[in-house]
């Protein structure tokens, strides 16, 4: 193995685990605010990348009016999702509402796989293939664009948690959901407002990870998977533990899989899942919230 | 008391239905005799994990998983390593058990989603080295040759001999899950389902009933892949995958999420609802998607359970003429 082969693998192993970071975000909001994990979280992935496909594809629309579309049809689903499966069934179980998101999941991926078939079909990169040498490696101009889009949807989130009346309410939802809303928050709206937040983050995952990866229908189970592996490494509750968390398995994905085994590359991600909740169950950042 | 002796005969009156239309099925000679196979073996599957899901309260999204691994480990050990069936069968089942074991451990001392999610990446991993491992498991093109079962010289080598044999495996898991239900063990873990400090303050041990049952739900599934092996004799990983752990849990769904019986139910629905739909393509996947979400709304205890009450509903308001009591 040789250095420039290494820089290669982390470059590769930082954006992938960009996109993990970003996905994980996604489930943390939801979970913060409404104390669910949302099995559905990959879906919204999936469909990021497939909707900006089809309007590219069909609709023949310009490319940055296809992202915005995109995202924003991906959020609505977010807010339907909310509104007509997980609102209703608001004091269901905890096993009830794990299924309900599965059965929106499985409900979404095969609607995916009726419209738009089974191949995997590529995106066009934001901006131009041309490498960039980078120490003794290349890297393309959406490895960039991926870490720096991650870099801005974190720093945003943090800031709209910290700084905005509304941010406050979500945080107080997250605090004590019953308490917050005895002092007049509006728990449907941070609840809406979380599943929005993650949709439209799970959708610009879906489509900045495309022109690397492709997509196709079926993405979303196991990008929705490597997100919550993330989650649950970062601590499952904390933003920044949710990027940690993202960025430490991309690196473990691309150099175990450069070293060790591609073949198992997939494989590392829930073996590092196993490790965490057997090891350290409250993750790198997250507090401890394990029964004895 | 008299309603409980009514109640109690009935109940009686259709196992004993049940079990007749079980025996008689294959001698009609229809072509369903294989399609009964398949449910004879998933009900066991299914059995396994409405214990789980009824009765602890936790799903496994990952159960395709164990099946995978008894099927497997019943077609290595007999074709590789030339093991009696019978005798792999036992392995393959121990084995699962183990790893179900190692898997829950963690798992079950974690609050609530934890399981579900471990059980997916679990099947995920299972998966993908069922199809990485070539020289064990054949890859995706699968493992053939597997010698099907025989009991002393008899060979169970036809539909209709493999019909009675599953059948009777399946109705042992009934049997077994119904007792376990209904002792000692069923009502701490009804308890634990009711409430899991209350159960625990009773001195219920709370994770190690809940890895006892994750572990037993397991074992089934591996005795049914076994069953299956020996059944195909060809196997490959692609009836494993994180789909059929996926129908399995809308077969739980529909039956009731506590109701041992109601898995058989459950299987033939969704067995019957693919086959129905079949040949409109794949809208299998968005319907089984529509029926989690909505019985899951309208009837969190699963589909039987909640006709049932409807049932009840109404007929409780017929007898008060029109009231609603």
């Amino acid at each position: 193995m040789n250095t420039s082969q290494v820089i290669q693998y982390i470059v590769s192993g930082v954006t992938l685990g960009s996109v993990y970071a970003i996905v994980a975000l996604g489930f943390t909001t939801i979970y913060n605010v409404t104390g669910i994990i949302n099995f559905a979280q990959g879906e919204f992935v999936m469909l990021g990348g497939m909707l900006t496909y089809w309007l590219l594809r069909s609709a023949q629309l310009p490319i940055a009016l296809s992202f915005i579309l995109a995202i924003l049809m991906v959020t609505i689903i977010g807010l339907l999702l909310e509104r007509f499966a997980v609102r209703p069934a608001q004091k269901a179980s905890l096993i009830s509402l794990i299924i309900i998101t599965i059965g929106a999941s499985t409900f979404l991926r095969g609607i995916g796989g009726e419209l738009w078939g089974r191949d995997a079909v590529p995106l066009p990169p934001i901006s131009g293939e041309k490498p960039i040498g980078f120490l003794s490696a290349f890297v393309l101009p959406q490895h960039l664009w991926i870490i720096g889009i991650m870099v801005v949807l974190m720093v945003s989130l943090h800031l709209f948690l910290s700084y905005t009346l509304l941010g406050k309410a979500v945080r107080a939802c997250a605090g004590n959901r019953y308490a917050a809303g005895l002092v007049g928050i509006n728990v449907h709206v941070t609840s809406a407002f979380a599943f929005a937040v993650s949709a439209a983050f799970g959708a610009i995952a879906g489509i900045i990870v495309a022109p690397i990866t492709l997509t196709s229908y079926s993405v979303g189970t196991m990008l929705g998977l490597k997100g919550f592996a993330a989650a649950v490494l970062g601590g499952l509750t904390s933003v920044p533990g949710a990027v940690l968390g993202g960025i430490a398995l991309g690196l473990l994905e691309s150099l175990g899989g450069g070293f060790v085994s591609s073949d198992y590359k997939d494989a590392i991600a829930f073996l590092v899942l196993f490790l965490v909740l057997f090891l350290r169950p409250q993750g790198m950042l997250g507090q401890r919230e394990t029964k004895s | 008391m008299s309603t409980v002796t009514g109640r109690l005969n009935v109940r009686y009156l259709a196992l004993a239905a049940f079990l007749v239309a079980i025996v008689v099925l294959p001698l009609l000679g229809t072509h369903y005799t294989s399609l009964m196979i398949v449910i004879g073996i998933h009900t066991m599957l299914a059995v396994g994990l409405c214990l789980l899901m009824g009765f602890t309260g936790q799903v496994s999204l990952g159960h395709a998983a164990f099946y995978g691994i008894g099927a497997f480990g019943s077609g290595i050990l007999t074709t590789n390593l030339h093991l009696s069936p019978w005798l792999a069968m036992i392995v393959a089942a121990v084995i699962t058990g183990l790893i179900a074991f190692l898997v829950a451990l963690p798992i079950f001392r974690l609050e609530g989603h934890y399981l579900a999610m471990a059980t997916l990446g679990f099947g995920m991993i299972v998966f993908i080295f069922l199809n990485q491992t070539h020289q064990l498991t054949g890859g995706p093109s699968g493992l053939r040759g597997i010698p099907s079962l025989s009991i002393a010289s008899f060979e169970i080598d036809t539909d209709f001999r493999y019909y009675y044999l599953v059948w009777a495996f399946c109705l042992l898991v009934l049997l077994a899950s119904r007792n376990i239900v209904q002792s000692r063990v069923g009502r701490a873990l009804r308890s634990i389902h009711g409430s899991e400090a209350a159960a625990a303050s009773l001195g219920v041990n709370v994770a190690s009933f809940k890895v006892k049952i994750f572990v037993l739900s397991a074992v089934y599934a591996s005795v049914a892949g076994s069953l299956y092996a020996h059944y195909t004799t060809f196997i490959s990983p692609q009836p494993f995958g994180f789909l059929f752990s996926i129908r399995l849990v809308v077969m739980v769904v529909i039956g009731g999420l506590a109701s041992i019986w109601g898995a058989i139910f459950g299987t033939l629905s969704v067995t019957f609802l693919t086959e129905f739909l079949q040949p409109f393509g794949d809208f299998d996947v968005i319907v089984f998607g529509l029926i989690l979400i909505v019985v899951m709304i309208f009837m969190p205890e699963g589909l039987t359970f909640g006709i049932q009450e409807l049932i009840a509903k109404r007929l409780r308001l017929a007898r008060h003429g029109g009231q609603v009591a």
